[in-house]
């Protein structure tokens, strides 16, 4: 039944598969308009019924214990201001390194992401540890640059040491119609991951899904992104509203467990913003669950873009292991200091 | 055509809003019988379903209060002191409905509930007038040896976890919650057990009379059940025992050493353990109340020449 897990090719020649699964010799846009149309429309209602009941499961203590450890794990320590200082990146990284320095057996999380000048600076503390430098590129949020410029932004994280990219799509040129230049983007930053020793950082792309409008097209965009060669698929920048909700990410979560059936590949999951409790990160976990299955149950397959969210889930930890019931004064204070 | 009762339903006061209990649970609220009449065998009368709050309802005030806290303390000691004094008129414009929910509350005579609110306001009012002049009875300047002033001042404490009284089901509850709100604190109270409506009816003259959402949470329901939780819960910063006299199975050693886990301040009743006892409301307060939940900050400041 379980197809293997393993990572997309960095030496993929996305062009030459998208052909293979589209059925055309030429990759042109109205093939892919009418693949990406021939997909089955999302039922809203449903969609949405499902996502709820999925979200009034009951989890009983133990399984919660185990849910927060492996929420825990699998958080993009997030921060994207315009006022990020380097200390703040420091801290934000430190806080990665040991998240509550209370209890020791804190599970770190996945990665820190930052912008792409903060990469060095994030390198620096978090060095070998095993937590990961995601940088966001391609003229975040708004993707609005020149694909010179785009590129450049890239190439210029994964030179500092990114390991993991986080690309915006054109989402103009995708609700115009024209999906074949969100491909060639796609496949283009794919390209300039690629480190020079070969290796390759991995790409997860942001659709904005807040700006897509309706599920058929996050469906479409989730099938975009992985065919023209995507790590992951993520749902949101986080500057727009709606950001990750339950119902965008079983969508995608849908498409990454179809495309496993249909390529062999694996594709991560990442919704990002708006998720900021314990609670909810364990409604995205049992949807996981329910939807992908248990191989997305990793960080290396599933991450939750957020910032606040480590914070609550460091409190409910410490509910569990003190039987009481904490309070800010016991987490590390990473908020920026408005105080000089 | 008989009309159809409309029956009011008696729910929590969290964060500004008026939420059933989490664990969807209520509780039936009888009178109290008569202290006036001669005693009649006829069963307690019912006066109607209230929430019967949770340890999670419990964790949502808390967390209500905290994040209403520091926008109350940032408020004007003058602005503060307005708003207190707006619930007193409130309270005032509901005097019927607190009348009679004394009177069954606390099986009053009509004479003796009057009474007991129009104390209740008059309060209310008292400590409304003191949110501008307590801190300059209880700082200053200090004396020092040395070319520096030295200036101690009154903070409020944080957020405060409040048994109400059990007894007194108005009066009581406002001489516990005033002077904790009066300083820029922010309060969570569990009412009385058996005497929940006069604090619910309370909270909606809060609710109408611009005190900020969250800055106080009631919950209906049982000290014995709730209390562990706020005692022990980290983000409290005090808790008032006062209505621990006459609750029914509220362990009072527990309660102290949870509270201690995290430094709280505790203000305990007149007594020891079961021996406990509640104040006097009817006498005129000293401002204890009010210094048990406020912290000292003292400044060091050079003087120039």
């Amino acid at each position: 039944m379980n197809t293997p897990a393993t990572d997309v090719d960095s030496t993929l020649d996305a062009t030459a598969r998208a052909r293979d699964l589209v059925g055309v010799s030429r990759l042109t846009n109205s093939a892919l308009t009418g693949w990406l149309h021939g997909l089955p429309g999302v039922d809203q209602v449903g969609c949405e019924a499902r996502a709820a009941g999925l979200g009034t499961r009951s989890i009983k203590t133990t399984s919660k214990a185990w849910a927060i450890d492996l929420a825990i794990s699998m958080i993009d320590l997030t921060t994207l201001e315009g006022a990020d200082t380097r200390g703040r990146v420091r801290g934000l990284a430190a806080k990665a390194l040991l998240p509550d320095p209370s209890d020791l057996s804190t599970p770190r999380p996945a990665a820190v992401c930052v912008y792409g000048d903060m990469v060095t600076t994030a390198k620096e503390v978090l060095g070998d540890s095993g937590v990961k430098v995601a940088a966001v590129a391609t003229a975040f949020p708004s993707g609005r640059a020149s694909m010179a410029v785009k590129l450049a932004d890239t190439q210029d994280a994964v030179r500092a040491g990114a390991d993991e990219i986080d690309m915006v799509i054109d989402r103009g040129a995708f609700l115009s119609g024209d999906y074949l230049t969100v491909f060639h983007q796609i496949a283009e930053v794919k390209k300039a991951c690629v480190r020079a020793d070969g290796s390759a950082a991995r790409l997860k792309v942001i659709m904005e899904t807040g700006e897509l409008v309706t599920y058929d097209n996050v469906r479409r965009a989730s099938w975009l992104s992985m065919l023209a060669g995507g790590d992951f698929i993520k749902t949101s920048t986080g500057k727009i509203q709606p950001a990750a909700t339950l119902p965008v990410t079983l969508i995608m979560l849908e498409a990454v467990r179809d495309w496993r059936d249909l390529t062999g590949t694996m594709v991560g999951v990442k919704p990002a913003g708006g998720i900021k409790t314990s609670k909810d990160a364990i409604k995205f976990l049992v949807t996981v669950h329910e939807i992908a299955g248990e191989d997305w149950l990793d960080n290396h397959w599933f991450r939750f873009g957020a910032s606040s969210l480590l914070n609550d889930l460091l409190l409910q930890r410490q509910r569990m292991t003190t039987g009481a019931y904490s309070g800010a004064n016991y987490i590390a204070d990473d908020s920026p200091s408005t105080a000089y | 055509m008989a009309r159809v009762d409309v029956k009011k339903t008696y729910k929590l006061y969290i964060g500004g809003k008026f939420p059933r209990s989490e664990s969807g649970r209520s509780y039936e609220v009888y009178a109290a019988p008569s202290t006036t009449r001669r005693p009649r065998t006829e069963p307690p009368r019912f006066l109607a379903n209230a929430a019967q709050g949770s340890r999670k309802d419990a964790r949502d005030a808390v967390t209500a209060a905290r994040a209403a806290q520091p926008g109350w303390a940032g408020a004007t000691a003058y602005n503060r002191g307005q708003v207190l004094y707006r619930v007193a008129e409130v309270m005032e414009s509901r005097r019927p409905q607190l009348v009679q929910e004394v009177r069954d509350a606390e099986g009053l005579s009509p004479a003796a509930a009057e009474a007991v609110v129009s104390q209740a306001i008059d309060r209310w009012v008292w400590y409304a007038g003191w949110s501008d002049k307590y801190v300059q009875i209880l700082g200053g300047l200090n004396p020092v040896a040395g070319p520096y002033f030295n200036i101690s001042a009154s903070e409020p404490t944080g957020v405060v976890a409040v048994l109400a009284p059990q007894g007194s089901s108005l009066l009581g509850l406002v001489s516990v919650l005033a002077p904790i709100i009066v300083s820029g604190n922010a309060a969570v109270v569990v009412t009385s057990a058996d005497r929940p409506l006069p604090a619910i009816t309370l909270a909606e003259c809060l609710a109408t009379s611009d005190v900020p959402g969250g800055v106080v949470n009631i919950i209906s329901g049982k000290a014995s059940e709730i209390a562990p939780w706020l005692a022990s819960h980290r983000d409290v910063n005090a808790i008032d025992l006062c209505g621990a006299a006459d609750a029914d199975g509220v362990d009072w050693a527990a309660l102290e050493e949870a509270s201690a886990d995290n430094l709280k301040r505790v203000l305990r009743p007149a007594g020891e353990g079961a021996g406990a006892v509640e104040p006097d409301w009817s006498q005129t307060p000293d401002l204890s109340r009010l210094t048990a939940f406020l912290e000292t900050k003292t400044v060091w400041h050079p003087k120039g020449r």
